[in-house]
């Protein structure tokens, strides 16, 4: 009964810490499906989403709900300014050229949230913080529920504007093939830019939702790197892929930090991500199916 | 202005297009040879630090530039390099065999890492590179047994025909010959069939596939040669800081080596040996304007990686040709004197290529 309680508490941490990796992958595939480019500064974005609802609530003594709206909203803006000045300029040059570009706009950005907040680590106090569930022997902290529960909301809420908004409709429409949608009337290149600002969005919902759990650094933006694996493992096109990957490879970590030596944790994201393009390379969602000529 | 009127296929495929080219890469190789006997030990050691990251550039625009993929786990192949070459030596095997083992070894890394990644698009090798990449940096801490952990690796000094390739000398004359044969090399691998297969590549996959090119295989071996000149570059890195350390070699490395081939212009060995200088000379001109710059710039901890990111932004977005092609701008300006119009040098507009099935 022990190990069993044991191992679930694993398990929901490391879902919890996969919510994160999942919501920043989610960020990667909703810009991916719709322009092809892959944000190597999605995890940068977090961190900014994070320092700008840290700024809110401990600076300005904002309500956390309110704060964390605002912040979401001044991230998202963020991103559609990103892609309407400089990532649409990009278009047309080579996949590379993008990838370094995001990587470099990355460094920039962390270097400016130094400069802007310091870098020492931040935290700002939520209604979840230092507070457990306890069910049974299984005791949980309130924190990592609160990242699952809103990684499920969130999910939801995107699901239904994509689903049944007109512009989430126009959205997928011109990701899947942008030639129709210019024919449609759809003015594909705000939608675009709309389409950054929802995964600015996303990222910074998941730096809200992480500060319980670690402090808001500048070097937070790593964690990128692991929801690389996320969206690898969901194969890049797929958004539950996306979740799923994110899920399968928080557990995994968690997995091999208890029962393996140290050292393995660090690299666990890393090496699933290689086995996963050994084996499966399209993804366990696959959409890619062919080449246009 | 020079016209070259080509009249058979040897001279098309040849190394020099002209007398003149012969003459200029004569004078730059003499005194590249004469530099350490006029020059202050601080310069003879900068410039080799430049040549070894020159030839880790060639290596890289073998790859980005010539073959169109990206790989950001670079730094990780100059590790393993550095690691195989020094472990090697200390174990006593002689600098001769210890240098062609450390490119030989990380060659064969990089097939093993690309083969499985590259049957998917450019992006893939983007991100399995990161991760492998980062990978080694763990495995370089951990493995203490070999690698002296956190605590360093003191790296024996090479010898090569009984000659010490101690001080900055020795190393500056190493690294010099091991460029020349890269770039020896690389020229070579470029005017090959194999070469113009790796264009092919990265001008379309779809046309490259339809032509008979197997797009695995080259891709592989191209990626196999691009790791294996960085292995030698990392043999040689290892003796250039005399002290290994696993933190040295981590992803700042790897974007560093990608600014080379960005800011030296992609497409061109002249390129990456531009690159190199700038990315080398950049922390010696920071070093030296620090004090002077205003509102305490110059003592911001993350100012150098924020330097090469903005680099690496501007040059993408504005200036896609890099030093080489300012180089040639300029060069083109002298030789069209008085004709060169605004529209001489304007980008041509380009269009999204997609990779999908529609």
């Amino acid at each position: 009964m022990e190990d069993a309680a044991r191992l679930l508490q694993l398990v929901v941490n490391g879902a919890a810490a996969g919510c994160i990796y999942g919501l920043i992958a989610l960020g990667f595939v909703l810009i991916y499906k719709a322009t092809e480019m892959v944000n190597f500064a999605q995890g940068d974005i977090m961190m900014l989403g994070g320092f700008v609802a840290y700024t809110m609530i401990t600076h300005f003594g904002l309500n956390y709900w309110l704060g964390a709206l605002l912040a979401i909203a001044v991230t998202a803006a963020f991103g559609f300014v990103l892609d309407a000045l400089i990532l649409r300029r990009v278009i047309g040059q080579p996949q590379f050229a993008v990838v370094m570009l995001t990587l470099g706009l990355g460094f920039i950005f962390r270097a400016g949230a130094g400069i802007g907040w310091g870098y020492d680590s931040v935290g700002f106090n939520t209604p979840f913080t230092n507070k457990t569930v306890a069910i049974g022997h299984l005791v949980l902290g309130e924190d990592n529920l609160s990242i699952i529960v809103g990684t499920v909301l969130l999910c939801a809420v995107l699901y239904v504007f994509f689903s049944k908004t007109r512009l989430g409709v126009a959205m997928q429409a011109s990701s899947q093939n942008q030639l129709a949608a210019y024919y449609m009337g759809i003015p594909v290149r705000t939608v675009f830019s709309l389409i950054w600002a929802i995964s600015a969005g996303v990222a910074a919902v998941a730096g809200i939702l992480l500060s319980p759990v670690s402090m808001i650094d500048v070097n937070m933006g790593f964690l990128g790197i692991k929801a690389f694996a996320a969206a690898v493992i969901g194969g890049f096109g797929s958004i539950p892929g996306a979740l799923v990957g994110g899920v399968i490879v928080g557990v995994v970590e968690q997995l091999a930090g208890y029962y393996l030596p140290a050292g393995f944790q660090e690299v666990t994201s890393n090496v699933v991500l290689l086995a996963m393009l050994i084996l499966r390379p399209q993804g366990l969602f696959a959409e890619l199916t062919g080449k246009r000529v | 202005m020079r016209y070259l009127f080509r009249t058979d296929y040897r001279q098309d495929i040849s190394v020099a297009r002209h007398g003149g080219d012969l003459f200029w890469y004569g004078l730059l190789l003499f005194v590249m040879f004469v530099i350490p006997l006029v020059m202050g030990e601080f310069y003879v050691g900068e410039l080799g630090g430049v040549f070894i990251f020159a030839i880790a550039g060639v290596a890289l625009m073998l790859l980005v530039g010539y073959t169109g993929l990206i790989s950001l786990g670079h730094a990780a192949f100059l590790g393993i390099g550095a690691y195989v070459n020094s472990v090697l030596l200390s174990r006593g095997v002689p600098f001769a065999i210890t240098l062609p083992a450390a490119g030989l070894f990380t060659a064969i890394c990089g097939a093993a890492i690309g083969l499985p990644t590259l049957r998917m698009s450019g992006l893939y090798l983007a991100i399995a590179t990161l991760a492998f990449g980062s990978i080694v940096g763990t495995v370089f801490q951990k493995w203490e047994s070999v690698t002296g952990g956190f605590d360093g690796f003191a790296v024996p000094t090479p010898s090569i025909l009984g000659i010490n390739l101690d001080g900055a000398t020795g190393i500056y004359y190493a690294s010099f010959v091991v460029l020349l044969f890269v770039i020896w090399v690389a020229v070579n691998i470029l005017r090959s069939p194999m070469g113009r297969a790796m264009v092919a590549i990265r001008d379309s996959e779809v046309s490259a596939q339809s032509m008979g090119i197997h797009l695995a295989r080259y891709k592989a071996m191209a990626f196999a040669i691009s790791a294996g000149m960085t292995g030698l570059a990392g043999a040689l890195f290892a003796h250039y800081v005399r002290f290994l350390a696993p933190d040295a070699f981590d992803v700042l490395l790897s974007v560093q080596f990608v600014t080379i081939v960005f800011v030296g212009g992609l497409g061109s060995i002249q390129g990456a040996i531009f690159g190199a200088l700038f990315v080398r000379l950049l922390p010696q001109f920071i070093a030296i304007v620090r004090d002077d710059l205003p509102f305490g710039i110059g003592r911001l901890p993350g100012l150098e990686p924020s330097l090469f990111g903005l680099v690496l932004v501007l040059v993408i977005l504005f200036q896609p040709d890099g030093i080489n092609g300012l180089w040639q701008k300029a060069k083109h300006w002298f030789t069209a004197y008085p004709f060169k119009r605004q529209q001489s040098s304007r980008r041509q507009k380009s269009y999204a290529k997609s990779e999908r099935l529609r």
